[in-house]
């Protein structure tokens, strides 16, 4: 029988298990942490000065034009959103296959998705141009007739599937912590901890009763959670395939998405993860170079999906005989005979998505904390860009050539990329000192899987 | 349990030996006793004599709710209050309209699974009393209320001492 390597190392007791994971909370910060903190609160002043001037100059301040009206706060929205999918699978669909591994990432994926859901949906916010207006974007009785939403509208359909998942996720990421806001105020010396986190645990008691019903509620949010999650991306994708450009109007899109979320996600998952176990190297006992292993071969999986993606629409170009079908991706590749301005954009989304991530066929490479991280950095840059070829190039050679244009990237739009990044770090480095960030309550039941004493599983 | 029931409380080291206290608890006939553990035990539901959870229910109705809500939503404002016609398409075009009943199921279910969870535990609690703050990391213990059927402390506190508990003690309320 093959062996199992054991989940958690070190022949922790309950007790270590609980101080170790509650310590980043209880302590103070620590240097590196003050100074990731500065930077990335520095990095999000910058985004609330950048997004205070596109709120009052208008969308005309980023680069979006005619024939390219999307740009990058639609490219930066949907990358955003596709991190945030890697969370919800680790913590709902892969609970649901019973993967035990996922309980030592599953709560800082969460909070990945959570965040990530946050920093996205600011941008189809802020895309609308008056988002002083944006209830309207809400079905609500009014006194303009009623005037209702156009509910076949599939911008309408995001509206929707992404408010319900950034609910879902946060109520379900919220769930998993209460056991675990009870033992740091159980565990409090300090009087302010003490109320903070007993109003945080709900007043939580831990009994058999009560366990049974959570463990029944946490089965039901994460099933509900698994086809949410799937519905979030195709629905995102539908903003894209539902329009009839050349480029978008493909029946691939929903699956591909979903793919590319996933293969992202994980990748902002090992890139986080490597920090977090610099940063917290008590951590290295939890997630453990196995665990980073298995998301190591989900990247390189998911990578070789999106891989068949980008062949598969070539061929089905190809196949569909449309002539504009054809040179939408012959100009993405940048063939001669077409204008070919952003085939830089699609070979560098192809090196970092097909090409590179092919590392992890070697063992090494995905037992390797530095390789890894420098992968997955290449994955988030080339993830990025698919969505930018996506948008862009669709847009900017469509059917006519007299309406052809290319996008006017400005200043703007990389300080709005830029700075999202602050937005999310901050949220990020807040959490890592606020919240247990390793389930408490759901690590210690998989503590003795693959341990020779008791068998395991 | 309600507020403020006092009782006997038996703290445990070890996960098997509070299952065992559990078991052994059950059998003496008392059937309003309680475990406390740092996470859900595998095997105490059958232990304690605990019912399978009806949040499931409530997920269900509610899910069903949510369904028939957004069906109601989409057909009643775009076929009956202000119809519009778009690209064409009927008024009541149901497939466009799939996406969001199918979010509002999710959402209603979710959410109202989440409320059931805080009415079968009496959550929001303001500061429960705490027999011991060990109970959330690393011990577990059995708790009888002095309400249940043959209570007696002497007899109890034989009986956890024989299981393997490391204290045993009165409390006050729990």
């Amino acid at each position: 029988m093959i062996k199992r390597n054991q989940l958690i190392i070190g022949n922790k007791s309950f007790k270590d298990i609980t101080d170790d994971i509650c310590a980043p909370v209880e302590r103070f910060p620590s240097k590196g942490w003050v100074g990731l903190f500065l930077g990335a609160k520095t990095l999000l002043i910058f985004y609330i000065f950048v997004l205070g001037m596109v709120l009052a100059n208008g969308m005309g301040l980023l680069g979006v034009n005619h024939p390219v009206a999307w740009g990058t706060m639609i490219i930066t929205f949907v990358f955003w959103i596709g991190i945030g999918h890697a969370g919800t699978l680790i913590s709902a669909i892969l609970f649901l296959f019973r993967q035990k591994w996922r309980t030592s990432v599953a709560r800082t994926a969460e909070a990945m998705t959570v965040f990530a859901v946050m920093t996205a949906g600011l941008f189809p916010l802020l895309h609308t141009g008056r988002p002083w207006l944006d209830f309207w974007l809400f079905p609500y009785p009014n006194q303009r007739g009623p005037l209702w939403v156009n509910f076949r509208s599939p911008l309408l359909w995001d509206v929707f599937a992404v408010s319900t998942y950034a609910t879902v996720s946060m109520v379900f990421w919220y769930i998993g912590l209460v056991p675990d806001f009870a033992t740091i105020k159980d565990r409090a010396k300090n009087k302010v901890r003490r109320m903070v986190y007993g109003a945080l645990s709900l007043g939580w008691k831990g009994t058999a009763r009560n366990w049974s019903h959570y463990e029944m509620l946490y089965l039901l949010l994460a099933g509900l959670s698994a086809p949410l999650v799937l519905s979030v991306h195709t629905i995102v994708s539908f903003d894209f395939s539902v329009a009839g450009l050349p480029g978008w109007h493909t029946t691939i899109f929903p699956p591909y998405f979903v793919a590319g979320a996933i293969f992202s996600g994980f990748a902002m998952v090992i890139t986080l993860m490597t920090l977090v176990r610099i940063g917290f190297p008590q951590f290295k006992d939890y997630i453990t170079i196995d665990h980073m292993e298995v998301m190591n071969k989900i990247i390189m999986t998911t990578g070789m999906m999106v891989g068949y993606a980008y062949a598969s629409e070539f061929f089905v170009a190809w196949y569909s005989g449309n002539p504009y079908e054809r040179y939408a991706f012959l100009n993405r590749a940048g063939v001669p005979g077409t204008s070919g301005d952003y085939a830089w954009s699609y070979w560098i989304m192809v090196t970092c998505n097909v090409i590179i991530p092919q590392l992890f066929w070697f063992k090494w490479a995905r037992r390797n904390i530095p390789t890894m991280f420098i992968v997955s950095i290449f994955v988030n840059i080339g993830m990025w860009f698919e969505r930018f070829v996506i948008t862009v190039t669709s847009l900017h050679n469509d059917f006519l050539p007299s309406n052809w244009g290319n996008y006017a990237w400005s200043f703007w739009d990389g300080a709005v990329l830029f700075g999202s990044f602050g937005m999310f770090l901050t949220l990020f480095l807040l959490y890592l000192r606020l919240v247990p960030a390793i389930s408490i309550a759901e690590i210690k039941p998989v503590l003795d899987v693959g341990k020779d004493k008791k068998g395991g599983h | 349990m309600a507020r403020g029931i006092g009782g006997i409380a038996a703290i445990f080291l070890e996960e098997h030996a509070v299952l065992e206290a559990a078991r052994k608890t059950k059998s003496e006939g008392f059937t309003k006793f309680d475990a406390i553990s740092p996470y859900p035990i595998h095997g105490m539901e059958e232990a304690c004599d605990i019912k399978r959870s009806w949040i499931p229910y409530v997920t269900f109705v509610t899910g069903t709710i949510g369904l028939v809500s957004g069906l109601l939503l989409t057909w009643w404002t775009s076929a009956v209050s202000w119809p519009i016609n778009v690209g064409g398409k009927p008024f009541f075009s149901l497939p466009a309209f799939i996406p969001i009943i199918f979010e509002l199921t999710i959402l209603f279910a979710a959410l109202s699974s989440v409320g059931a969870l805080f009415y079968a535990c009496g959550l929001p609690k303001i500061d429960p009393p705490v027999i011991d703050p060990d109970l959330t990391s690393h011990k577990f213990a059995i708790f009888v209320p002095e309400n249940d059927t043959g209570y007696d402390v002497a007899k109890l506190e034989r009986m956890f001492k024989d299981l393997g508990a490391v204290e045993v003690k009165k409390v006050a309320e729990y």
